[in-house]
């Protein structure tokens, strides 16, 4: 496996936590800068979304930040050159997230083989179920690159089929729905994380619906981290260019609430 | 062929939280598919409630006019709710009822599915939803009306370009959100397996019905199968029992608007590329880094950058053709049916019309050409006046 990716959950505790952004939201410098912030505020994971024209397992929040990055004029080679910039001062481990199509028509073997090139060490694509991941599957492990397994509210009897081919950690979906804050969350997650132990040793993190320290570390108590997107995106939506240090914060107080877990 | 393929095409590209219910969908279907009390309801409702079967009718003057083939037009148009949208939701309402859900939730584009489905979710007492992109709500304002009068709720989608892509976007996110209690009732033969092969068995009655109306009039199948084609619904019912009889040409019209050389178009075989989108490999109208492209076409219908993956693949083995018909060419047919034959079709069904016009006399007068009639025309009345400049207070 890739050796950045099992770094990610070697915490004090053992619990790690993810952050989300989306390339190029507000601009491609403004990306760079909040992910070293990131860093810098203990981060373990990363993850860069690709803006796409419909991301449809999206909430509001994400897909404005979709919408504002396009507009912007980031590409996936923007992203890339996100993660090049990156990538000469910072060894954290990286994750793309997109969907099916702009992976598609950029081309697996050259979208894996540049994900390699660069560093990117993981990418989640949220409409490549279990069944649809196997095209993908070959150009991802030629690049030493983990292609995420998701695992939902409803996945009940296909939960040992996925966990047991899932690489890098596995993506357990909080709740039924889009990406977005939620006030609660009621998933019994702990029942799935435990159907998962019975069959793979590979990380759970836990994301959708989570924004406060709180949750972060509720999440993390029953699993073995915390993915947080909408709300970080809110901040870059609410201070825009100037949004670094309003991410430090916030992911500071979020990690911190990890490491009590 | 693999299960949900067509050819390449097809498969199940869709979040994780709604494969489970893909799944038993699938099995309800299949299921229910055989059973013979399933389908007497269905039978029952295809002929007393929706009126079918749906004529085959003879357009005499047309056929003069044009001077070749005898035009048959598969009048879709006369079926309840006005298109032939109601052959797929009538199936797919008693579906959802069979596996115990309350609530149905629906796209659309021009209206015309979103009318099917609060119409059968009225009959069949269930709770409706329609998500109708913004723009379309303006431009199809009766359709909305009659939406709520049937009891459904209306949501407009303000994402994206506001139109079709754009409502089964909101219908796709709605969907995760509630899968316990709620069908999404997907409106054309797209969307993840097993929508595509679900939609074309029950749309597939237009071709069986067609195919037997033909032999009784002519004695000899059709030379050509013309219909529109937006995510091609009304095309893949009205071409699926003639694809094993190989001498009968299909043809598909695609929404040019503009011309397929400007960016106002929304011709997906013309003009598109392969791609994964809405669940489906198929072909879309995409920039070269993947983002879905804005697509333009007078018919709200036909204003959608996909196409069918069975179409992709009918396209790929060259079994039936895709042209594409200006939105020119369109109103030009809206408004020569009319006067011709005193009918007011769909401008999605005029796209159809105008490729009849061109061909009809490259053919024999002893051979025939079926066109599908998918919808009747007046919610695009207004809309036609204002192309033409007339303004129409309804």
């Amino acid at each position: 496996m890739n050796n950045k990716l099992k770094k990610v959950f070697d915490t004090p505790n053992k619990k790690a936590f993810i952050g989300f952004l989306t390339a190029g939201d507000p601009t491609a410098d403004c990306t760079v800068e909040c992910i070293l912030e990131m860093e810098r505020a203990g981060a373990d994971l990363v993850e860069i979304g690709i803006p796409f024209s419909d991301p449809t397992a999206e909430g509001v929040v994400i897909q404005d930040a979709n919408i504002r990055a396009l507009k912007n004029g980031m590409t996936t080679d923007g992203a890339f050159e996100i993660v090049r910039r990156v990538r000469e001062s910072s060894q954290i481990p990286l994750a793309f997230m997109t969907y099916a199509n702009p992976v598609f028509h950029y081309g697996y073997d050259r979208f894996f083989g540049r994900c390699r090139e660069l560093g990117v060490d993981a990418v989640i694509v949220p409409d490549l179920p279990f069944e649809e991941k196997r095209e993908m599957e070959e150009p991802a492990n030629a690049g030493d690159v983990a292609l995420i397994s998701m695992i939902a509210p409803t996945s009940e009897s296909r939960i040992r089929e996925i966990a047991s081919q899932a690489k890098g950690f596995i993506y357990v979906v909080s709740s039924m729905g889009v990406t977005g804050v939620r006030s609660e969350i009621s998933t019994d997650l702990g029942a799935i994380v435990k159907s998962i132990r019975e069959v793979t040793d590979v990380p759970c993190a836990i994301g959708f619906g989570i924004s406060t320290p709180e949750q972060a570390k509720s999440m993390a108590a029953v699993s073995d981290g915390a993915i947080v997107g909408s709300a970080i995106v809110k901040i870059l939506a609410k201070y825009g260019e100037k949004a670094a240090p309003e991410v430090y914060k916030y992911v500071k107080s979020m990690k911190e609430a990890v490491l009590e877990a | 062929m693999e299960k949900g393929r067509y050819g390449i095409h097809g498969g199940q590209y869709i979040p994780e939280t709604l494969m489970n219910e893909l799944i038993r969908l699938e099995e309800c279907y299949e299921k229910y598919k055989k059973d013979p009390e399933f389908q007497a309801e269905l039978d029952t409702l295809n002929r007393e409630y929706a009126g079918r079967p749906s004529l085959l009718y003879y357009a005499e003057k047309m056929t003069k006019d044009l001077g070749g083939a005898k035009i048959y037009l598969k009048r879709e148009d006369l079926n309840h709710t006005g298109s032939h949208k109601i052959n797929n939701v009538l199936g797919q309402a008693l579906l959802a009822r069979k596996m115990g859900k309350t609530r149905i939730i629906a796209e659309t584009g021009a209206g015309q599915h979103g009318v099917a489905t609060a119409t059968a979710a009225a009959l069949l007492g269930m709770e409706c939803e329609i998500y109708m992109g913004k723009e379309d709500t303006v431009r199809q304002a009766l359709n909305v009306y009659r939406m709520e009068l049937l009891g459904a709720k209306v949501h407009p989608v303000t994402s994206g370009t506001q139109t079709l892509k754009d409502a089964v976007n909101e219908c796709m996110r709605e969907w995760t959100n509630r899968v316990d209690d709620t069908l999404y009732v997907l409106g054309s033969v797209m969307g993840p397996h097993p929508f595509p092969m679900i939609v074309r068995d029950f749309q597939s009655v237009i071709s069986r019905e067609a195919r037997d109306q033909i032999l009784k009039k002519e004695g000899k199948l059709p030379a050509a199968v013309v219909a529109c084609v937006g995510g091609g619904s009304n095309s893949m019912g009205a071409f699926y029992n003639f694809i094993p009889d190989s001498e009968v040409e299909l043809i598909g019209c695609e929404a040019a608007g503009k011309g397929v050389d400007t960016a106002f178009t929304a011709a997906t075989i013309a003009t598109g590329s392969l791609g994964i989108f809405h669940g489906m490999k198929s072909y879309f109208c995409q920039d070269e880094y993947g983002q879905i492209a804005p697509v333009y076409s007078i018919s709200a219908g036909l204003d959608y950058p996909g196409i069918g993956p069975e179409h992709a693949y009918l396209h790929d083995i060259g079994r039936a053709q895709y042209v594409p018909i200006t939105d020119d060419e369109a109103v030009d047919a809206f408004e020569y049916i009319a006067r011709t034959e005193g009918i007011i079709c769909a401008i999605e069904s005029a796209h159809a019309v105008a490729h009849v016009r061109k061909i009809a006399k490259n053919y024999r007068p002893d051979q025939s050409i079926i066109v599908c009639l998918s919808g009747r025309g007046d919610k695009d009345v207004a809309a036609i006046a204002r192309y033409r400049g007339v303004d129409i207070h309804e």
